[in-house]
């Protein structure tokens, strides 16, 4: 089956100062896979690269097997869509309005969106349970309903691959499992194919099929969250020491992953 | 259980709900139109005015109605309208509420243009068509040298700087002819222009900006939707799906041809198109799809109201800039106390 994204020995930067090299990802319907990183690492640089806003240094990008250069701007929002980091401020848009955003690649330059436009729109707020929020201002909103708002925008462009930028960032420890449980409902009852980077390993383990970690200027993995992220490999990565352990919860065992700090007590 | 999964609030966004704005834009319109068309030097009854619409009145009333008054209270609608909502339209494109029409040099190029006519004494329908292609001539200018020094960098700062130091220039060398210039007759002509008015304006002048200033107009008006995209940041608007460089230059030839028009027209008015907007946006909020057609009401309302009042308050007509000015900003200033005390509408 035809990946839904995929980097071929991609090599990523800005200009001549290259990032990371001999990068290889493929995404396929129905999976979640979650890119990890330290800061400066790269992992927004990468994304950029995958979303075809800068070309790569070496390599190539493949949307739905097709070369994402060979791609007008349209047609790559029709595959693929972008999910930014819910930041505050900018305009004081209803929530409503944010998410019809989502219908431009389907409208031509002079219109506005219409009544199939407005209602793919509902749709995408009802299928993250957030309808109530339509007629607030996205700035009176909480960090995490403004990251399901964008998340809605995702789903009103009806791409069959949603691209995001730490997800849960900032957002407090309800608000985060909330985001993950909704992208992992759509990678398995939608079949959309589900790339976000986070920093915490935990999320990996939490929602992944698979997990990379961009560190160095090579990227580790894809592979198993369970084979990919280890105490020795986070070690390296983030110079932490962490225990990596097994609870029991209601949907069977889960890996947890627990930094250790040392601490002398005087 | 989570924010999001409370039951629903009372929505209560800041701005004026539906058609508050609408209606008390088009009162405040309808109200300076009705002013503007019966108080001169030749006053006309509002009772009379059915008679000479439907031309059934004769007589000096119905010549000074048709031929004077009329004219210049579309001129000054159009001048407005263009101004308050190209301004709109770059506020909102640029992300920068500091933007004004001539963010991009049309308002120095058109003011060039017509200063250089002035100073070669030329005729004024020569000064006026200089004053437009000085405009357009400006903006062009200054995107072909963004095009061309761009690279890698940030698209819309580069237009923006190249915007900045072109108006610079221009600048310059308007200061140069003025000092050159005649100080006796062309010196309070080149001021005049530079402040704005609509005296000279004739029937004539009005029928040719309007197609131009109409069809800019008409091009932000189709595109308000989509330029609401560009206000969320280039890489979010590009990975929607949009073609940023073409929406940026189509709406920017929209907001030229329109500023280029009016400017011709009335000479450099200004103030309008960078509080204006304010104004609109603090009454109905910063969806362009609503903000730029009530910028289009507000301004053309405002500038009809600041027109009648510098033809017949003083003995002698005061510039359309000073006026915009010494009335906009008591009024700007207490909208946006009111707006910051949590009043707001």
């Amino acid at each position: 089956m035809t990946p839904l994204l995929e980097a071929r020995d991609l090599a990523i930067g800005h200009g001549r100062r290259m990032v990371a090299s001999a990068i290889s990802l493929a995404l396929a319907p129905g999976r979640v896979l979650c890119l990890l990183g330290p800061n400066g690492g790269g992992k927004t640089t990468l994304l950029r690269t995958l979303l075809g806003l800068i070309p790569p240094l070496a390599g190539e990008v493949r949307v739905a097997g097709v070369p994402i250069r060979r791609l007008k701007r349209r047609a790559v929002a029709l595959r693929l869509a972008y999910v930014p980091q819910a930041a505050p401020g900018g305009f004081a848009y209803a929530a409503r309005e944010v998410v019809a955003m989502g219908r431009a690649a389907r409208l031509p330059l002079l219109a506005a969106p219409g009544a199939r436009d407005r209602a793919a729109a509902e749709e995408a707020l009802a299928r993250l349970g957030i309808a109530h929020l339509a007629d607030r201002p996205v700035t009176e909103l909480s960090g995490g309903e403004r990251q399901l708002v964008l998340i809605a925008r995702a789903l009103a462009q009806e791409a069959a691959c949603l691209v995001l930028d730490e997800p849960t960032a900032s957002l407090d420890f309800g608000n985060q499992a909330l985001v993950l449980r909704q992208l992992r409902a759509l990678a398995a009852r939608d079949g959309l194919g589900v790339l976000m980077t986070t920093h915490h390993p935990d999320h990996a383990f939490l929602v992944a099929d698979e997990a990379a970690l961009l560190h160095g200027g090579a990227l580790a993995g894809p592979a198993a969250p369970e084979a990919l992220v280890t105490a020795a490999r986070l070690r390296a990565t983030y110079g932490v020491d962490t225990v990596i352990g097994t609870v029991e919860t209601p949907q069977g065992p889960r890996r947890v992953c627990a930094p250790v700090v040392a601490v002398s007590w005087g | 259980m989570t924010a999001a999964g409370l039951p629903s609030r009372e929505a209560r966004p800041r701005a004026m709900r539906g058609g508050a704005a609408w209606v008390l834009g088009c009162a405040a319109l309808l109200a300076a139109l009705l002013a503007a068309l019966a108080i001169g030097q030749f006053p006309i009854q509002p009772a009379a005015l059915p008679g000479i619409l439907l031309g059934t009145a004769e007589g000096p009333a119905a010549m000074v109605f048709w031929n004077i008054r009329l004219p210049r209270a579309l001129g000054a609608m159009l001048v407005g309208a263009s101004l308050a909502a190209s301004g709109a339209a770059f506020q909102g494109m640029f992300r920068n509420p500091l933007a004004s029409p001539d963010l991009l040099g049309v308002t120095a190029g058109a003011s060039l243009g017509a200063v250089l006519g002035i100073f070669l004494g030329l005729p004024v329908a020569a000064v006026q068509a200089m004053a437009f292609a000085g405009g357009i001539a400006a903006v062009a200018g200054v995107a072909a040298i963004a095009a061309a020094v761009r690279g890698q960098g940030d698209p819309v700062l580069v237009l923006v700087l190249a915007g900045i130091a072109l108006g610079a220039l221009m600048g310059a060398a308007i200061s140069l002819l003025k000092i050159l210039a005649d100080p006796y007759n062309q010196l309070p002509a080149i001021t005049f222009w530079l402040l704005g008015t609509l005296s000279g304006a004739t029937r004539g002048d009005l029928l040719a900006a309007a197609p131009p200033a109409l069809i800019g107009l008409a091009l932000l008006i189709l595109l308000r939707w989509r330029l609401n995209l560009l206000t969320l940041g280039e890489d979010e608007a590009r990975a929607l799906g949009v073609n940023t460089g073409l929406l940026r230059v189509t709406a920017v030839a929209g907001a030229t041809l329109a500023t280029a028009a009016v400017t011709a027209l009335a000479g450099a008015v200004g103030w309008i198109g960078l509080v204006v907007p304010h104004v609109a946006r603090l009454l109905g909020g910063p969806d362009l799809r609503r903000l730029i057609p009530l910028s289009l009401l507000l301004g053309a309302a405002f500038l009809l109201a600041v027109d009648t009042l510098a033809r017949s308050a003083g003995r002698v007509e005061v510039p359309l800039g000073i006026l915009t000015a010494v009335l906009g900003t008591p009024l700007f200033l207490w909208l946006l106390a009111r707006a910051r005390r949590g009043g707001g509408g």
